[in-house]
């Protein structure tokens, strides 16, 4: 017999002839927060919850040349002196910052390693937990130049932003590569204490638009 | 209201002052204590040691003898242990299906939701929260571990000290912590068990009370030995012989 | 193995898993090596230190989530669910996988999941592999067997690498270097890492973090073989989850050619809803944030975005054994969130090294010796159902609600039928126990039992005994004074005081 077949047939006999049918599920949880995506109270909660994780926050209008003026003045503040963008960010994020490079799918992770920053958009943001998704889309990228870089500069657009996880998961679609970001790189295995700062981007920038 | 005492096998042969305690609380209320003489022991040492099939015998036994008190008019059964307690209630029934005896599940489960722990019944049942005892002690209360989580007494034993006249009650800290008795786990792993007796015992003497208190006469025990093996001078009284105190 | 009482009829257990390969057994029982580590100063204060530190902020980041408990509800019946679909839910895993891409293997035990991964590895020809921190992996000793066909294993979470560095074991399932404080690791990294800079590093938490990030930066850039677990597998969409901190199972997931995935089967969940509930329980169980900063989540292969080599190793290993058992199943349920330990006084006192398996702490306590059953002997694996006091701390703040006491207490039931399976006579304790059950199940020998403990007390001097205990009841009166019988039992109070009223 198979290993396959062999397990398979292994859980069939663990369960026995007549597995004893689970309870259905309850999901008494709450599907939705109590504010509306986009909202204002949604968006300042995914602010200070950024900010305590020790993720940098800019506001802009939602404007692609406002957008654009934030970004080169985040990049400029972190010291960023060169950058990479996801193919499908508007030209207008990316006008005001002089050394922007466009990824375009050939760039390898040691080319990368030398890139001061990188600059994506976002699908979703989840106020609740401070988190930001990327699906690998033209906008949010590959998922390797979110990753290699020091600084990661991301744009979240005001309606974007939903309260609770529910409904963060519910606007994905699952099959495409997702990466959830909340927060910069950090760990907790010296004595479980949080520090911020180990493979991931040191920097997280989060420009949210709108 | 007529009460069934369950003394506890702890309680009848080494502990009889708690079972003493307990009628007079009751008593003092008002109320008529009945001690089924024939009862004798819950079975958690069993259970908890691996021996379910002798606990099971056991669990029949109690079954017979309460489920008789009740019939000849008791409305509650009271144990000052809510370890014991906690076995009756979340032990018993899965016990006897264990054994294939579903017939005495259903009765264990009939005994055990008419059985409560003292505070329980002092509390909930009989709506007292201040039994007129009083107590000019430094006190420090200890929620043992079946009290406060198999049973969830709460702020129940608390509520009872704090209505206890002349009574000086402190809070222990970490009180939620373990005391490392744990039945046979105190001897079978008596090292680790003394590590935790000794962060229990530092707790209590940082309280600089005179007196800890329980709900289980086993953690006093527990508690009580190694605080008598230092001659710390820190006494193990159970809360059913605060709550009997008058003076 | 011993069919236990608690199986119902018709159910086949599947065969335990091999003790000899892995790491699911240590080699002395948990009391003889809890005294040693009991006795480590060091230890002692590096856990205490660090279990607190989480407690606090599980405790608060948890009393933010006004659906907590209903969370836990969910969470709980969708294992018992899966577990109950359990061969349907990994057909759909697999089928989902191997349409967008992947290849699934399936391996009964240790010895086979570590032959796929080596011979996957070598059809790369690659000879090191870069890993994610993974229980599986640890499980069934995967570096030890890549090690010895001469491939390194390059262990990347910070934890893991201060314990490989160290050559050291793991001692907790989520911070394996739990037990070492800031200035040990620091001296590790200076000792290990061949091109550290000893003049500027400190033992500042975030120089050590930033000392581990140039260390395995090249490795990072270079690495052609990734080996990673997974935290869930999503049968309706083939998709597989890595929850992480560091960037370090990114950096796996993303840039090598090749992935291979090894994942118990108990780690498939039925639908991608399902994250909705596990990703609010399991961060804010394990490290105590309302997020963990990064979670990457996969479906096969993506053209031109990540390995383009995709191997999903799906485990049995002992699993199926103790899903033949209704208690047994419910240990299957753990997401390896490590708040049980974080709040055991027991694993606090005496780390994780103590429980011998990989798999330390309440959890482990139920979820080794389901795996690796109880011979009723003396294999060190016997000794884990009784490192508990039953205080019930852990099934508190399990966030799947794994009742661990009950486990725990029915596991014992399983040790002392297996012993008594094994041996034609019963064991001294075996014996005490039915003297006692027998006495205690008749009022009157119970009395006269009672009547003679009181005389015991002329045996008893300032709380010592007269004459020596024999083991282990000795244990009980080396730290503790024993109580004296009264004069008087209740019972005989009772007569002499109320008559025949009863
Ligand atoms: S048993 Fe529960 S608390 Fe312990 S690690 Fe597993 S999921 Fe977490």
């Amino acid at each position: 017999m198979s290993a396959r077949d062999e397990v398979l047939a292994r859980i069939r006999g663990a369960l026995g002839d007549n597995p004893a049918d689970a309870p259905p599920v309850v999901r008494a949880y709450r599907e939705a927060g109590e504010h509306p995506p986009g909202s204002a109270a949604v968006v300042d909660q995914l602010v200070e919850r950024l900010e305590d994780y020790r993720a940098t926050v800019v506001r802009t209008r939602g404007a692609d040349e406002s957008v654009g003026i934030a970004i080169a003045a985040a990049l400029d503040a972190v010291g960023a002196t060169s950058s990479i963008a996801a193919p499908g960010v508007p030209d207008g994020w990316t006008s005001a910052t002089p050394v922007c490079i466009r990824d375009v799918g050939t760039i390898t992770p040691r080319e990368l390693d030398r890139v001061d920053a990188v600059v994506t958009g976002s699908v979703v943001a989840i106020s609740e937990t401070g988190t930001i998704a990327l699906d690998g889309s033209p906008r949010c990228g590959r998922r390797m130049i979110t990753l290699v870089p020091d600084v990661h500069l991301c744009v979240v657009s005001v309606a974007d932003v939903v309260q609770s996880v529910p409904e963060g998961l519910a606007r994905l679609d699952p099959t495409a590569p997702l990466t959830f970001v909340s927060g910069p790189s950090a760990t907790s295995d010296i004595e479980l204490s949080r520090v911020e700062g180990v493979h991931g981007p040191r920097h997280l920038v989060v420009v949210i638009a709108g | 209201m007529r009460i069934a005492l369950f003394v506890t096998c702890l309680g009848d042969v080494l502990f009889p002052e708690v079972g003493k305690a307990t009628v007079a609380v009751l008593e003092r209320l008002g109320h008529e204590v009945v001690f089924p003489q024939s009862q004798t022991c819950c079975g958690q040492m069993h259970t908890n040691t691996g021996y379910q099939h002798d606990a099971v015998g056991l669990v029949r036994h109690h079954v017979d003898v309460f489920e008789r008190a009740i019939a000849a008019g008791c409305e509650a059964v009271v144990a000052p242990s809510g370890s014991c307690v906690g076995s009756v209630r979340h032990q018993h029934a899965a016990l006897a299906r264990r054994e294939g005896d579903e017939a005495l599940a259903l009765r264990a489960d009939a005994v055990a939701g008419r059985t409560f722990e003292l505070s329980e019944l002092l509390v909930d049942v009989l709506g007292v929260t201040d039994v007129g005892a009083a107590y000019p002690h430094r006190v420090t209360y200890h929620p043992t571990c079946h009290s406060l989580r198999l049973l969830g007494v709460g702020e129940r034993p608390l509520q009872l000290l704090r209505a206890v006249r002349g009574i000086d009650l402190v809070e222990l800290p970490a009180a939620d912590t373990c005391c490392g008795f744990g039945g046979t786990f105190s001897v079978k792993n008596a090292d680790t068990s003394t590590a935790m007796l000794a962060d229990k015992m530092s707790s209590v003497l940082a309280t600089r009370a005179e007196v800890v208190t329980a709900g289980d006469a086993s953690c006093l025990m527990h508690i009580g030995g190694g605080l008598s093996r230092l001659r710390t001078g820190v006494r193990p009284v159970h809360l059913a012989e605060i709550l009997a105190s008058t003076s | 193995m011993s069919t236990f009482l608690g199986m119902p009829a018709g159910r086949v257990p599947g065969p335990a898993a091999d003790t000899a390969v892995g790491q699911l057994t240590g080699n002395r029982s948990f009391p003889a090596a809890a005294r040693d580590a009991l006795g480590d100063t060091r230890l002692r204060r590096n856990l205490a230190h660090a279990t607190a530190t989480i407690r606090a902020k599980r405790a608060s980041v948890v009393g933010e989530v006004p659906d907590w408990e209903a969370l836990r509800d969910a969470g709980s019946a969708i294992k018992a669910d899966t577990m109950a679909r359990l061969p349907e839910l990994l057909e759909e895993l697999e089928r989902n996988v191997t349409a967008r891409g992947g290849t699934v293997h399936w391996a009964r035990d240790a010895a086979e999941a570590n032959g796929i991964v080596l011979d996957l590895v070598r059809a790369t020809g690659a000879d090191e592999v870069v890993k994610v921190k993974s229980m599986a992996t640890q499980e069934i000793g995967l570096n030890e067997a890549l090690e010895e066909a001469g491939i390194t294993a390059h262990e990347t979470d910070l934890a893991e690498l201060i314990v490989q560095l160290g050559h050291d074991k793991p001692s907790h399932i989520l911070v394996p270097a739990i037990h070492r404080g800031r200035a040990e690791i620091r001296e590790i990294f200076a000792r290990e890492m061949p091109d550290v800079d000893l003049a500027t590093l400190t033992d500042e938490p975030s120089v050590l973090a930033a000392a581990a990030r140039t260390h395995l930066r090249e490795l990072f850039l270079r690495a052609r073989v990734a080996v990673s677990g997974a935290n869930f597998g999503i049968a309706e969409t083939g998709t597989l989850t890595v929850v992480e901190s560091e960037g370090n199972g990114r950096m796996c997931l993303t840039l090598p050619e090749t992935l291979i995935t090894v994942m118990g089967i108990e780690k498939v969940v039925p639908a991608w809803r399902d994250l909705e509930v596990f990703l609010q329980l399991l961060p804010r169980s394990s490290t105590g944030e309302r997020m963990n900063p990064y979670t990457s989540m996969w479906t096969g292969v993506t053209p031109g975005d990540g390995p383009q080599d995709f191997h999903l190793v799906l485990l049995d290993n002992g699993r199926t054994r103790a899903l033949a058992d209704d208690l047994g199943r419910t240990a299957l349920h753990c997401i390896r969130c490590s708040a049980c330990l974080n709040v055991c006084p027991v694993y606090e006192r005496t780390g994780g090294h103590a429980y011998g398996s990989v798999y330390p702490g309440p959890i482990g306590a139920v979820l080794t010796p389901f795996l690796t059953g109880v011979t009723g002997g003396h294999d060190p694996n016997d000794s884990l159902p009784y490192a508990s006091s039953l205080c019930g701390a852990c099934y508190d703040v399990c966030p799947v609600k794994i009742n661990i006491p009950d486990l725990l207490v029915q596991l014992r039931a399983e040790h002392t039928e297996a012993h008594a399976a094994a041996h034609r006579l019963p064991s001294a304790e075996a014996a005490a126990m039915a003297a006692a059950a027998w006495v205690m199940s008749d009022p009157a020998r119970f009395a006269r039992a009672g009547r003679a403990a009181g005389t015991a007390r002329h045996g008893i001097r300032r709380g010592r005994p007269l004459l020596p205990l024999p083991p282990p009841l000795n244990g009980w009166t080396a730290s503790r004074d024993a109580p004296s019988p009264p004069a008087e039992t209740f019972r005989d109070w009772w007569a002499r005081t109320r008559g025949g009223r009863s």
